[in-house]
């Protein structure tokens, strides 16, 4: 390794293995883990008006959408039909995790808890996170995955797209970032679902099975809760009941373009009115947890 | 071998070369030091750190420096991502305190700037020319959104031209959006027939 010399040989001779000789260089052993805090040097003072619990309920709620669905596309690491589709789920997957660290470490220093997103993602129970139950549903086929994952980018680009505006700077620089990101997943979920439904036989009923499986989720996504509510009312926040026409433009602008029907299907009611964001999830929640948790806990306090 | 070449000249003759800092210990570094000056200044020395994922691209290069403040020993510097789930930003990190220490500066802080957001746009003209050089094609200039507003659904493909970068038509077709990393986006070519990546518009 020494004898390489990086000004006669090309720039890929300076690789990880070279640097890893180097004691004080832990982080790395592997590449892209050394995680530290990603609001690093970042002002998270709140905002006057806003409070501080709600501030950080409402970020664990954008952050664990995030978190919950990136965790559902990273399952679908070797699945996918096509190695271009195996990246692009992985890539969207990874923007997504991106946006949750930064949420949670954003609810960790809004509440004054201090605690790190590690301690957030992987040390919290079931009835504690906040997503709505749309993203943490049980992986189904292509046509299912396609039919989530445009009704979720949808809804939450149009989110984000007013979450700029927030008075908190942090949640409107996150929300910046996100719109550029989920602008190109909902342009790839509404591309594949166009095509699919306007395909063979076969694709087209699966889009549309796809459809009315996820479907009895959607109206959760835009009910506001008192959380929400209050910060919309303190300019920091979104009131998701606002995002409805936005959505309902757009999914219609696909649908009708892959020849696909609006699904007509009853909404799936929460227990006692209670659905994700009260804490109250399905079945399938449990069983996701336990997977992207039992390393951390495992483990715990370790660092690697 | 014409990639390799390609490559390290692409290095060679900007400020890109890797672990300039390092290899200054061994053989002081022409440019850098003299005997009036013992060291770089900080933001030379930040300004040289290179991207983990495409190396031929310095910090500066890549738009992602913001700020370089040196206060005796101590150098504050602060960088934005360009992804925000880029792993690459750890690792810019870690380079930035290294090259610094090895410089013979002190405590290193880097600091993460959120906003305003990056933008491909920010990649500079010698950036541009690095990554055509190394067979990567610039980005073209990045959509603008409308704060709060809709943004437009894009259902067919965008009618931008990008030139290939070993035989520079424009004849050339997109394989995948989605590439490598984050940032690129897999292409290739209808007149030479070779794939190439490319810098996406963001």
């Amino acid at each position: 390794m020494t004898s390489h010399s990086v000004s006669e040989g090309n720039v890929y001779d300076d690789n990880v293995y070279d640097a890893i000789t180097e004691a004080s260089d832990d982080a790395r052993w592997a590449f892209g883990t050394g995680f530290s805090d990603p609001l690093a040097g970042i002002d998270t003072t709140v905002p006057d008006g806003v409070d501080g619990a709600d501030l950080a309920a409402y970020s664990l709620m954008l952050a664990d959408d995030a978190l919950i669905m990136s965790h559902r596309l990273q399952q679908w690491c070797t699945n996918a039909p096509e190695l271009e589709d195996e990246v692009a789920l992985a890539n969207i997957g990874l923007d997504l995790l991106g946006q949750a660290r930064l949420l949670l470490a954003r609810a960790g220093a809004a509440d004054g808890s201090g605690r790190d997103e590690d301690t957030l993602a992987f040390h919290r129970d079931e009835h504690e996170f906040r997503n709505v139950r749309l993203a943490e549903l049980e992986n189904g086929d292509f046509g299912e995955l396609i039919a989530r994952l445009l009704v979720f980018s949808v809804w939450r680009l149009a989110l984000l797209a007013r979450l700029t505006g927030s008075r908190d700077t942090v949640l409107a620089a996150v929300a910046a970032k996100g719109v550029k990101e989920v602008t190109y997943h909902r342009d790839y979920a509404a591309q594949w679902l166009i095509r699919l439904g306007d395909g063979t036989d076969f694709s087209q009923k699966r889009a549309q099975a796809g459809l009315t499986e996820i479907w009895p989720y959607v109206a959760e996504l835009f009910v506001a809760g008192p959380v929400e509510e209050r910060l919309a009312a303190a300019g920091a926040g979104v009131a998701p009941d606002g995002l409805r026409e936005e959505f309902d433009q757009v999914m219609g602008q696909v649908l009708a373009a892959g020849g696909l029907a609006w699904p007509e299907v009853p909404e799936r009611a929460g227990v006692s009115g209670q659905t994700g964001r009260d804490g109250v999830h399905t079945e399938a929640m449990g069983y996701l947890l336990a997977e992207m948790q039992s390393i951390a806990r495992a483990h715990p306090g370790a660092t690697w | 071998m014409t990639e390799g070449d390609r490559v390290t000249q692409g290095a060679a003759v900007g400020r890109a070369r890797p672990r300039a800092v390092t290899e200054a210990e061994a053989r002081p570094n022409a440019r850098a030091v003299t005997e009036a000056e013992p060291r770089p200044s900080a933001r030379a020395v930040a300004e040289a750190v290179t991207d983990p994922e495409l190396p031929m691209l310095t910090l500066a290069d890549l738009g992602v420096l913001r700020e370089v403040t040196e206060d005796g020993d101590t150098v504050t510097v602060a960088i934005t991502p360009t992804y925000s789930g880029c792993p690459a930003l750890d690792t810019m990190r870690d380079d930035l305190v290294h090259d610094l220490q090895q410089a013979g500066y002190g405590p290193v802080e880097v600091h993460t700037v959120l906003t305003p957001v990056w933008s491909s746009d920010w990649i500079s003209a010698e950036g541009r020319r690095k990554l055509t050089a190394a067979g990567i094609a610039p980005p073209g200039n990045a959509p603008t959104h409308r704060d709060g507003g809709t943004v437009p659904l894009t259902l067919s493909l965008p009618s931008r031209h990008v030139h290939c970068p070993h035989c520079g038509s424009a004849d050339t077709g997109l394989v995948s959006y989605f590439g490598a990393t984050a940032c690129r986006s897999l292409y290739s070519c209808c007149t030479c027939s070779e794939p190439f990546e490319h810098v996406k518009e963001i």
